[in-house]
């Protein structure tokens, strides 16, 4: 941003978390027998990401992700998956909401963000216009495989 | 280096993030001199009315302007006759003209179109579709490990069954300049017409068409320090006459009946709604500023730049230069990538010291594939840069891998 007297602080952008999830290859691999491979492509810059989701009943049994981008799409892939393992489909469905809410700046109150835990780091990237795709790529692919599956758990309630 | 220049670029004397604004993103658009931004506010001030239409004296004064920018544009490029010169809102709207106006009333199936594998998608995309649907071939020539057209290719992939050869003359992603005198001989020797993409070439030497015998050539203008939304086709008279109107409607026409319509002579033709006067205008005042300070001045600015920031760029160990190292065959375009960092994230950490470069894939998806890369950071110099930028430059990328938490000494 030029002229505004707004100063870019990287420090608020590349904090310690970001720097060592988008080095950590813990959630970047593939899962054995995924329900759910989707992709999601930022075509401004290249980035590929695919998301890998395993349900054990409506549970999250493991999340993970392969492919490659900058720091802040593959930080926020792995904090995603760090986060969402483990959740209810609707623990994670409110949690991509809370994510993507608090980077569109809609969230005012700091403290509804605690439950985003790591991920609450990304907040500071809205100040980055340019990098927000990067911050979202991942979670807008994982909603995406949220909603297939809860669209899945409709149908079976509907043939009960 | 004291450049007496830099104070002509009004949007070069600010500060971004606290810091002197250091721009080296030149091969996307450069900045524009306060001569370029006086000519537009006398147009509006003074002359502005529809061109060509009005029987009254200030419609006749913007007609004259814009046409006075052709001719302006004519003898910039070398061409014979301002019949010749067609403005369009950019190179990539030129480039489709050629392609839907040229390509598919030209072309059978079997016949092959050439390009380089380091095309603009402008010069790429609208090929694929007009082979898709002439049912032609795609042909690519590919480059050596420098990122230059070798001859070889030319020898052997433009073939009898070229009939267009449609080639950008310096890379926007490597750097690199293609042997068009090479290219051209041989397109003609099989009867093939040649195009030349010259976006990346324009602003920095002298280019003249008629001599290097091309058929037709493209370039926009915001590229050379002109507003953004004009671009140029260059067409020999011979070829435009027979092609036909790519778009239709006003100002294109000489009569129009209930169920047919004649057209335009050359070039307006291919001018079909409202033009851009304005910005036909503040190219015609771009060219004069190129002009007044001369090539041969431009080229003794950017020459030992280039050197010099090959030469930074390369005292870093992290770094990889993508594209030709030898600065004699190549532009102030330069690809590198840092070791184990994303290219966003170093444009991002950079632009915190000021300094505006390009990251990402440079539009040449097919180019990054076959480099075998996703993306590169690109700085890309003109004569308003200067040693300083580079040392700035350089410095800032000492500390990209830091702020990753890797190792930077």
């Amino acid at each position: 941003m030029s002229g505004g007297g707004w100063v870019l602080d990287l420090s608020e952008i590349y904090t310690e978390v970001i720097a060592e999830h988008s080095r950590s290859a813990r959630n970047k691999r593939e899962i054995a027998q995924p329900d759910f491979v989707l992709e999601g492509v930022n075509p401004s810059c290249g980035d590929e990401l695919a998301i890998a989701v395993k349900f054990s009943g409506t549970t999250i049994e493991d999340i993970a992700f392969t492919g490659s981008g900058c720091a802040i799409s593959q930080a926020s892939a792995s904090i995603m998956a760090d986060l969402l393992r483990g959740k209810s489909l609707e623990e994670a469905q409110a949690l991509t909401t809370l994510f993507l809410n608090m980077i569109k700046r809609e969230i005012t109150d700091d403290a509804s963000l605690e439950t985003l835990e790591e991920a609450a780091a990304l907040k500071n990237i809205s100040n980055m216009p340019a990098r927000v795709k990067c911050a979202v790529l991942a979670w807008h692919t994982v909603q995406e495989a949220i909603e297939k599956k809860a669209g899945d758990q409709q149908k079976l309630c509907w043939k009960v | 280096m004291f450049n007496p220049y830099i104070k002509d670029f009004p949007v070069l004397g600010q500060t971004v993030n606290g810091k002197k604004l250091v721009y080296l993103d030149n091969a996307a658009t450069t900045q524009k001199p306060q001569a370029v931004i006086d000519a537009l506010a006398a147009y509006y001030s003074r002359d502005n009315a529809s061109p060509h239409r009005g029987a009254y004296a200030l419609s006749v004064g913007a007609t004259e302007l814009y046409e006075a920018a052709r001719e302006n544009v004519r003898a910039f490029i070398g061409a014979d006759s301002t019949r010749e010169v067609v403005f369009t809102k950019s190179a990539t709207e030129s480039l489709n003209l050629l392609a839907y106006s040229y390509g598919m009333n030209t072309l059978e199936e079997g016949d092959e179109i050439v390009i380089s594998i380091a095309e603009h998608h402008s010069n790429l995309v609208p090929w694929q579709q007009v082979a898709a649907v002439k049912k032609a071939k795609l042909v690519y020539l590919y480059l050596d490990k420098n990122g230059m057209i070798p001859e070889q290719e030319i020898e052997t992939k433009i073939t009898q069954k070229a009939k267009i050869v449609s080639v950008t003359h310096a890379s926007n992603v490597l750097g690199g300049m293609s042997p068009m005198e090479c290219i051209v001989k041989k397109a003609h020797e099989v009867g093939a017409v040649v195009i030349a993409d010259l976006t990346q070439s324009i602003a920095h030497r002298k280019l003249d068409v008629a001599k290097l015998d091309l058929d037709f050539a493209v370039f926009s203008g915001h590229k050379m320090y002109a507003p953004m939304g004009i671009g140029v086709l260059y067409g020999k008279e011979k070829y435009l006459e027979q092609m036909p109107p790519f778009l239709f409607g006003g100002d294109m026409i000489e009569s129009v009946a209930e169920q047919s319509a004649t057209f335009a002579p050359l070039p307006q033709k291919f001018e079909a709604g409202t033009q851009n006067v304005e910005a036909a205008i503040g190219l015609s005042a771009a060219i004069q500023y190129i002009q007044n300070i001369g090539f041969k001045e431009i080229q003794r600015i950017e020459k030992p730049l280039i050197q010099y920031a090959l030469q930074r760029l390369g005292e870093n160990k992290y770094l990889t230069l993508v594209g030709t190292p030898n600065p004699v065959d190549r532009t102030g375009v330069i690809s590198f990538n840092v070791k184990d960092v994303h290219p966003h994230d170093v444009a991002s950490i950079l632009d915190a010291d000021g300094i505006c470069i390009r990251s990402g894939h440079h539009c040449a998806h097919p180019l990054m594939s076959y480099l075998g890369l996703t993306a590169t950071a690109r700085i890309s110099l003109c004569f308003y840069n200067t040693e300083e930028d580079i040392d700035r430059l350089a410095e800032s990328l000492k500390h990209v891998r830091r702020w990753l938490g890797l190792g930077s000494k």
